[in-house]
């Protein structure tokens, strides 16, 4: 059973085999977003051979965030955002298939819909009609207040990574200071 | 309760212990501080024979060339700091050729890592991208079932070579034995068998081709002698012409009715015109390296192409195929032949036919000819001897980086797998010399000939001493052309003549240094001399030294430059095909 996850070319069962070639345009040269569920075992050095690959290879980074998900089963889970062609991406997820470390690579954006969420942290620095109307902008994007000061909030945000760049953009004029993002954590929808 | 049925002992006893129930039955290796505690325990048994090397790269490239020949996995043993990281090129060189092979690596004490101790290094960060998995064992309890995993992890799926550190004080203290049979179950299980219906997709393919090709590789040496056998038998079976690779030499036989020679940068005209034209490619256990493909864009524009190998990402990496088929050779050929009997042994034989006759135009050009000299050895003579002279011999060839090593994949046949160890991926000068040894030690009644250029020889002559200590009567064969010819030859082509840095001044008198090492020299010039030398050579029983002196400016052809395509290969030196603005790598 775990061989058959070694395998990164979504081969269905009962499919012709090169079927799975067909769904998408491999020769396409424009640039996908993609999020990749990488369980590993959770041992030291893993997140660093990772990391390796994507840096020794040339691939893109947008976003990682990893932790132990399975304390009894040794297991981690690594979620990547990362960015290529679709020959690229597949040859990533094969390159990290193939690592010994890997239980299982899931393209989260090829295999269907999904859940992403990613939590921030923003200092807003100011005072007057600037610190009212940062507050004001907090309650429509359903940010928290977690710390304050008299001329100074930090907000938590909860979101995609969309909803997070645009409550930054918004913040910025009304004196964003720092930021601290998670990086995503994404979920397949359903079963 | 395991544990107290479990053997206890010291960590550097049971490296020993998991090395011999693994079947290891020699390691390379060289002493240092940080490895005391398991040199001492090899000090104190017999079943394990320890070959000391001079260099520890040296003992990296000889379990390389043990690994190749035997198809077991080669182990070395090195100390920390220096000793590991002087392992870097031979862990390099596994990786890109799928060696199997295992690095011991002592490592200062745990309670002094990561505080710049002596000879400390951060053996397994700087070995990560050079492995294909490699482990820092803080604990004696886990020690040995990590060398029980890192065995595993070596051979299984595409082989390559693993590391374990180990720190002294885990040699020093004691802990229970974990047996072979007792260690956890790898979750790394890479699938072997094909896919059925891919392999019947195949054999449809080939029914109706009228062009097809069979181009193998190192998968097939990899995958066992059996996946050879089935090779063998396909090709003879179907009658399709087959090529292969550096690395996959021998898995066919050279002599075989069906055999084109190698392909690729200095590949035949017939193995890459056939690439070119083919209708259907069955790349069998390569990797479409850019030795290979030269340009990528007008790679062997009319065919479909099938590829089988073991590894995901070898898939689609380079070129994009029609059918992949993951899994073993082996497996996979055996299954394929399996279909293909049983849906009647259908071949296009109108189309094969033609196709045939084709290639033997492509044949009749002879590109492998060369101008013969009487007054001086031309390298290719000098092989086309060797190879006349030893034929038949129970024979390894090792080589070294360069012309030499590829006029020796031209002009030397090899008839069986496991025959022929060489530097593909990495191209490593340095190579030949410790993987003959490597390979002698396997088999100490063969004829082990190091095939060399004296400058690639030069980079690890210092294993000469390993080869006089342990009696390994290695065979030194040097094309001594004064020169880094096939840097030579590049800057001739597409550097203006401007001979950079490519020849080599001061050179030792060989025959000297041989005698210095206290073994045989013997030194040639003159091609009446030669074939008596060679014979010379073989009769001695000792390692020799043989410095055949040949022509300084000869190039190395057929030459594809790289960055063009397969049908714009060149048969001599012709400056203004290089002229074209191609990427040159």
């Amino acid at each position: 059973m775990k061989g058959q996850q070694m395998s990164a070319l979504k081969i269905k069962k009962g499919s012709t085999s090169h079927s799975a070639y067909d769904l998408r345009d491999h020769h396409s040269e424009v640039e996908e977003s993609h999020t990749l569920a990488v369980i590993v075992e959770n041992e030291p050095g893993v997140l660093a051979r990772v990391i390796g690959l994507f840096s020794g290879r040339g691939y893109n980074i947008d976003s990682l965030t990893v932790a132990e998900v399975d304390h009894t089963g040794h297991r981690s889970r690594i979620t990547i955002v990362t960015r290529g062609t679709p020959a690229v991406i597949d040859q990533i997820e094969a390159q990290l298939s193939r690592m010994v470390p890997v239980h299982a690579v899931h393209d989260l954006t090829a295999e269907g819909p999904s859940v992403q969420r990613e939590l921030a942290l923003f200092k807003v620095v100011g005072k007057g009609d600037q610190r009212i109307e940062a507050l004001r902008l907090c309650e429509i994007f359903r940010a928290k207040v977690v710390d304050t000061s008299l001329e100074s909030f930090v907000f938590e945000l909860t979101g995609t990574p969309d909803k997070i760049d645009a409550f930054a953009d918004l913040m910025r004029p009304l004196g964003l200071a720092e930021i601290a993002r998670t990086g995503v954590a994404a979920l397949s929808r359903g079963l | 309760m395991k544990a107290m049925t479990a053997k206890v002992m010291t960590g550097a006893k049971m490296v020993v212990q998991a090395l011999k129930d693994q079947g290891v039955e020699v390691v390379f290796g060289y002493p240092g501080g940080a490895v005391l505690p398991i040199y001492d325990a090899i000090f104190q048994q017999n079943d394990i024979r320890h070959i000391l090397v001079r260099h520890e790269q040296g003992a990296v490239h000889m379990a390389e060339g043990y690994a190749r020949s035997t198809g077991k996995v080669g182990v070395a043993l090195v100390t920390s700091g220096p000793g590991a990281t002087n392992a870097v090129t031979g862990l390099t060189d596994a990786l890109l050729d799928s060696i199997p092979i295992i690095v011991l690596s002592g490592q200062v004490p745990t309670f002094m890592i990561g505080t710049d101790g002596f000879q400390e290094a951060d053996t397994v960060g700087i070995t990560r991208p050079c492995t294909k998995m490699n482990w820092l064992v803080k604990e004696t309890d886990k020690l040995s079932d990590t060398i029980h995993q890192a065995f595993h992890v070596a051979k299984s799926g595409r082989p390559g070579p693993v590391l374990v550190d180990i720190p002294k004080d885990v040699q020093f203290a004691t802990g229970p034995y974990t047996a072979p049979e007792k260690a956890r179950v790898s979750h790394y299980q890479p699938r072997v068998k094909g896919d059925i219906e891919a392999i019947t997709r195949m054999v449809e393919m080939l029914e109706t081709a009228e062009r097809p090709l069979f181009y193998t590789g190192g998968g097939v040496i990899n995958s066992g002698k059996g996946a050879s056998q089935l090779l063998r038998e396909f090709v003879e079976a179907t009658g399709f012409p087959i090529t292969s690779t550096l690395m996959g030499l021998g898995a066919y036989p050279a002599s075989g009715k069906a055999w084109l020679g190698m392909l690729g940068m200095h590949g035949l005209y017939e193995a890459n015109l056939a690439m070119h034209g083919c209708d259907l490619m069955i790349n069998v256990g390569a990797r479409f390296d850019d030795r290979i493909t030269g340009r990528v864009a007008d790679f062997s524009p009319k065919s479909k192409k099938v590829h089988i190998d073991i590894d995901p990402s070898s898939i689609n990496k380079v070129i994009r195929v029609d059918l992949p088929i993951l899994g073993d050779v082996g497996h996979v050929l055996e299954d394929a032949l399996k279909i293909w009997k049983a849906r009647g042994r259908k071949v296009n034989k109108e189309g094969l036919a033609k196709w045939w006759a084709q290639i033997n135009e492509w044949r009749a050009v002879n590109c492998l000819s060369y101008t013969p000299s009487a007054s001086t050895i031309k390298p290719q003579y000098a092989l086309q001897r060797l190879e006349a002279l030893t034929k038949g011999m129970d024979r390894y060839i090792t080589t070294e980086v360069g012309q030499h090593q590829m006029w020796a994949a031209q002009f030397l046949g090899f008839e069986e797998p496991n025959r022929w160890m060489t530097s593909g991926g990495l191209g490593t000068m340095g190579y030949g010399i410790p993987a003959s040894i490597g390979v002698q030690v396997a088999h100490p009644d063969a004829l082990v000939i190091n095939v060399a250029g004296e400058a690639s020889w030069l980079m690890n002559m210092q294993e000469m001493g390993t080869a006089m200590q342990f009696r390994a009567p290695v065979k030194q064969f040097i094309l001594n052309n004064e020169r880094l010819g096939m840097v030579r030859q590049w800057q001739e082509l597409l550097h203006g003549e401007r001979y950079s840095h490519s020849w080599s001044e001061s050179l030792p008198d060989f025959v000297k240094l041989a005698e210095a090492f206290g073994c045989k020299g013997l030194k040639v010039s003159d091609p009446k001399d030669l074939d008596d030398a060679i014979m010379e050579m073989i009769r001695y029983e000792g390692p020799v030294i043989f410095d055949c002196l040949v022509e300084k400016h000869e190039n190395c052809f057929p030459m594809i430059p790289s960055g063009k395509p397969h049908n714009e290969m060149l048969l001599s030196a012709d400056a203004d095909a290089f002229k074209s603005g191609a990427v040159l790598v």
